[in-house]
């Protein structure tokens, strides 16, 4: 199907029907009882799981591939978020040409970026894409505050000229959004019994987008090019004695991915039209490093995995407050009930970036693969127990 | 006039004189042995065919084109193979996967952004690899990550992955270093048979004696950076002056 | 004249700080080869050790005093610190006072233990990973590290003042033969670059002259064959580890009266640190030194008002710039060493 082989256009089916039912499978919990807190199927959150998928995806192309571990590539969201604002205050609300321009840009800042930073690698590369990137966060928060808004941000006005669209612009209100006509925030709410599933258009808008993006990066890691990356991570000097240039080829690779994080930039200002400067920030950039690492580095599904469940945790794990937690371990005698709260307390809440720097730090450490090798090696596990399966799933190139 | 011309090379590392003044002419479809005792300056004369240094005067020309100041990828385009003394292949990458990356680079050149094609479809360079990995009898294994490989294994791989290339040149860096004589015979044996099924130029670095003198045509001795004599195998045997400065070392 | 003096002087307390972080990060990476993202973490935890102490310090309970009511008619009570009982109201207020300085001491201890436990737990199970999963795990730890400081200390600086004696400024230039009030200078600020200058010099002095420090040195250039030497010297780089976290640590102490210790600011170091390691040279201590200092005061003139603005923005840059700059004309850095870190 799509000129895949039969194990990866599955992969991609199943990617596509956990991405069309999400707004169900995300809300399992009834309305009002005390799992709610546990749904994760709003509009917001779902459109940041693929959003941050998109852009994981497009890191694990360059870090996955080619093994150079960019710290610097939340600039290349941040321009794209700029880029489609900048879209939407000068040419119309429409979320296409934003899309297309926050690409475009982050791709031409991609290719400027990767000719110098390529020129190095290994330790070297990462401090240089950290040095540029911290360097537009610099500029963008202070010199650029013309085209960036710096510290507040850049943000829609009524009188900017959107110069396709003067009609609409007469309500008095800033416009949102859309696409011909259907705009990004319109929802529709299903009721069932005591749960109430939310559809929204802007979500399954950004949800095709990655299906697209995550087919494309399914397509190059099968292809020649993508054989060329892996061989540029496993052995620089043999691809050079067998008449390969291997810079061009990272810096296409380090162009597409920044062309991703644009495409993720794009979408995350079509969802919410405004950008700031810290969407730039070093921690942003390690932010995706985190994803990409968690889910599984070098694996297609990896990155998309690793994306959802930082998102997912960071929202659910930062609603628990003490309250909530008492409320769980109310069963315990009084004293332990205190202890056991006041041991989880720090990870929790304002303390969920504890419980990521750990979590991350024990993935590093012990499960390399991330979330994909740990599903492997389990799978292995009871797999040999069923049958004895001839075909392990070590022997098999890395999925 | 020789497939490869070295005029006059010299190459310094400070202090250091490297090569003096090397001369060397490889004839086309020969088997052309460097031999010489350990800082004879054998690495420092192949780093120069190849790109990886650049030699402070002289000129060194391939084919009738100087490879002087090109980098490794274009010598490689040019027809030049090179085996390296540790076998370096793809260990991430599956043994069909390390075949079919000289073949890309040969059929593409050294850069095409193939990035939506699939590897599977391009059944010419799969038959292509096929055949060659059939040749060196390492067909069965196809499939394996390379990295998990033996190390004659492994050197095969990679004698295999220049020879798909069909270069004009092949270079081999001491092929049989640290190999069991089972399986320097049967490298020897392999090469041979190249020798005969193809249009090759082979030139060797090389310290085993035995497989010198089973495969070369002509042999250059080489001392303290530069050449002592070139003669073929029987002359070289009998030398004097090579006695005394290699094989007499090394009895 | 004077505003340049004025301006090197101004580098020379961000320029003290980068160079002392920098040099612990080149030790790290010159003698274990391992590059530490957690560095900053540990010029954060100096930091905070003094805030700690200072906290202790004034730790007080209440005394009623005598013949005196409040105003509902209880018996009105004062804090009175536990130091003053000890040492007496005179001593125990200095004491207090010099709490910043006296870190120092309760600091050492502390952060040479840090960086054992850091060295022997996690970063020796790394020495032979790649690079890339030596960043993320150490950056996995800062993270840590500043979320635990977070959670103990909040978010907000924590104002750390000088001893009485060192705050307030004085008329450098008057001292120099300028005119008066053309060169003022805050005297912590001297004291910082005075204190950096004598752990620096410290540093190599115990790498030249000790058996210990020659070892390292040997170790530094070829690791294997000193271990082939028969010389221990996984035992020597744990030394060096807790070594180099002391002298991020003390770097924090004494950088705190200059600006309030917040839980981000071993980050905000770090990537400065990194950018100066790799233009001092990686695994060149010479190196990192100047360029610490150099890249502060260049830092300090490029924020000069008549530099704004002829090119505004250029003090958020001019490091970086540098840096892109060097890296791409001089891979090896100012003083770099052939063979470190190259592809």
């Amino acid at each position: 199907m799509f000129g895949l082989n039969k194990k990866d256009a599955s992969l991609l089916l199943i990617v596509a029907g956990l991405v069309a039912f999400a707004p169900f499978l995300l809300n399992p919990f009834p309305e009002g009882s005390a799992m709610a807190q546990f749904n994760a199927g709003y509009p917001d959150l779902m459109q940041r799981f693929v959003i941050f998928g998109i852009f994981a995806i497009g890191f694990n192309i360059l870090f996955g591939l080619t093994g150079y571990l960019s710290f610097g590539h939340a600039a290349f969201l941040g321009v794209g978020s700029y880029a489609a604002v900048w879209m939407f205050k000068l040419l119309s609300m429409n979320v296409l040409p934003a899309i297309v321009l926050a690409v475009i840009t982050a791709g031409a800042f991609a290719l400027i970026i990767g000719y110098v930073s390529l020129r190095r690698s290994g330790i070297y590369f990462s401090i240089l894409t950290l040095a540029f990137a911290q360097m537009s966060f610099a500029l963008a928060y202070s010199v650029l505050t013309p085209i960036t808004g710096g510290e507040t941000g850049l943000q829609l006005a009524l009188d900017d000229p959107r110069i396709l669209e003067s009609a609409s612009a007469s309500e008095g209100n800033i416009p949102v959004p859309g696409l011909f006509g259907l705009e990004m925030r319109d929802s529709f709410e299903m009721v069932m019994g005591s749960w109430v599933f939310t559809f929204n258009f802007g979500y399954y808008f950004c949800a095709v987008i990655m299906l697209i993006a995550f087919y494309l990066s399914i397509r190059i890691f099968r292809s020649p090019f993508g054989m060329m990356l892996r061989a540029i991570k496993s052995n620089q000097q043999r691809l050079n004695y067998t008449g390969v240039n291997p810079r061009p080829y990272t810096l296409a690779a380090f162009v597409i991915s920044g062309m991703y994080a644009g495409l993720a930039g794009g979408l995350m200002a079509s969802m919410d039209p405004l950008a700031g400067a810290e969407r730039m920030f070093w921690t942003a950039s390690g932010e995706v490093v985190l994803m990409t690492i968690l889910g599984g580095v070098g694996t297609l599904i990896g990155p998309v995995l690793g994306a959802g469940m930082i998102k997912y945790m960071e929202n659910i794990i930062s609603k628990i407050n003490s309250d909530i937690l008492h409320g769980w371990f109310a069963f315990l005698p009084d004293g332990l009930e205190d202890l056991v709260v006041t041991m989880i307390y720090p990870f929790i809440g304002k303390g969920w970036h504890l419980t990521l720097g750990i979590v991350f730090m024990l993935v590093v450490i012990f499960l390399p693969g991330g979330l994909v090798e740990g599903g492997q090696k389990l799978a292995n596990l009871f797999g040999r127990k069923k049958a004895d399966n001839p075909k392990s799933a070590s022997t098999e190139p890395a999925e | 006039m020789g497939i490869l011309e070295v005029k006059d090379v010299n190459k310094r590392f400070g202090g250091l004189q490297a090569l003096g003044k090397v001369n060397l002419s490889v004839a086309e479809n020969s088997c052309h042995a460097i031999i010489g005792p350990n800082g004879a300056g054998k690495s420092t004369l192949l780093n120069c065919l190849v790109g990886k240094l650049i030699p402070d005067t002289g000129s060194v020309m391939f084919d009738g084109q100087s490879v002087l100041g090109r980098t490794p990828f274009e010598i490689n385009q040019m027809g030049i193979s090179r085996v390296f003394q540790t076998p370096e292949i793809f260990g991430d990458l599956t043994v069909m996967e390390n075949m079919l990356i000289p073949c890309f680079a040969r059929r593409d050149g050294s850069f095409a952004l193939h990035g939506i094609r699939s590897v599977i479809s391009e059944a010419e360079l799969r038959d292509q690899a096929e055949s060659m990995l059939e040749e060196v009898n390492m067909i069965d294994k196809r499939d394996m990550h390379s990295a998990s490989m033996s190390r004659g294994d492994k050197r095969r791989l990679e004698m295999a992955m220049c020879l798909v290339q069909n270069p004009k040149l092949l270079l081999l860096d001491e092929p049989t270093a640290g190999m069991a004589r089972a399986d320097t015979n049967n490298t020897i044996d392999l090469l041979k048979e190249i020798k005969e099924k193809r249009n090759i130029t082979i030139a060797i670095i090389e310290h085993d004696m035995h497989v010198v003198f089973s495969l070369a045509e002509r042999i250059t001795v080489l001392a303290q950076g530069t050449p002592l004599v070139e003669d073929t195998p029987e002359n070289i045997k009998g030398h004097p002056k090579v006695k005394e400065a290699y094989l007499g070392e090394a009895a | 004249m004077d505003a340049i003096i004025l301006q090197i002087l101004n580098g020379l307390d961000k320029g003290s700080a980068y160079a002392l972080i920098a040099l612990g990060l080149t030790l790290i990476f010159g003698t274990l080869g391992v590059v530490n993202f957690a560095h900053g973490a540990l010029f954060m935890i100096g930091a905070f050790c003094a805030v700690t102490l200072s906290r202790l310090l004034s730790l007080s309970h209440e005394v009623a005093i005598p013949g005196q009511v409040d105003f509902l008619g209880n018996p009105a009570t004062r804090d009175v610190p536990y130091v003053f009982d000890i040492f007496g109201e005179a001593l125990g207020s200095s004491i207090i006072d010099w709490a910043v300085p006296l870190s120092i001491l309760f600091a050492i201890p502390i952060m040479i233990l840090v960086g054992v436990i850091m060295e022997r737990g996690l970063i020796k199970h790394f020495y032979k990973r790649p690079h890339a999963d030596q960043i993320l795990v150490t950056f996995g730890l800062a993270i840590v590290l500043q979320e635990i400081i977070k959670y103990y200390y909040g978010a907000n600086p924590i104002p750390t003042p000088a001893p009485e004696a060192f705050t307030g400024s004085f008329d450098f230039g008057a001292l120099i033969g300028f005119e008066p009030n053309t060169i003022i200078y805050p005297y912590w600020r001297l004291v910082y670059f005075a204190f950096a200058a004598i752990i620096i010099g410290a540093v190599f002095a115990f790498l030249q002259f000790t058996t210990f420090g020659m070892v390292v040195r040997a170790g530094m250039a070829d690791r294997e064959t000193v271990g082939l030497l028969g010389i221990n010297i996984d035992k020597r780089f744990t030394i060096m580890f807790g070594l180099a976290a002391a002298v991020a640590g003390l770097a924090g102490v004494m950088y705190t009266p200059i600006n309030s210790p917040n839980y981000h600011m071993g980050m905000d170091f770090l990537v400065l640190s990194f950018v100066v390691v790799v233009v001092g040279g990686m695994g060149s201590l010479p190196g990192a030194v100047l360029a610490g200092f150099l890249l502060g005061i260049l830092e300090s003139f490029a924020s000069m008002r008549e530099v704004i603005d002829i090119i505004p923005g250029i003090n958020q840059v001019i490091i970086y710039l540098v840096a892109i700059v060097i890296l791409l004309t001089r891979p090896r850095g100012l003083m770099g060493r052939k063979g470190v870190m190259e592809d």
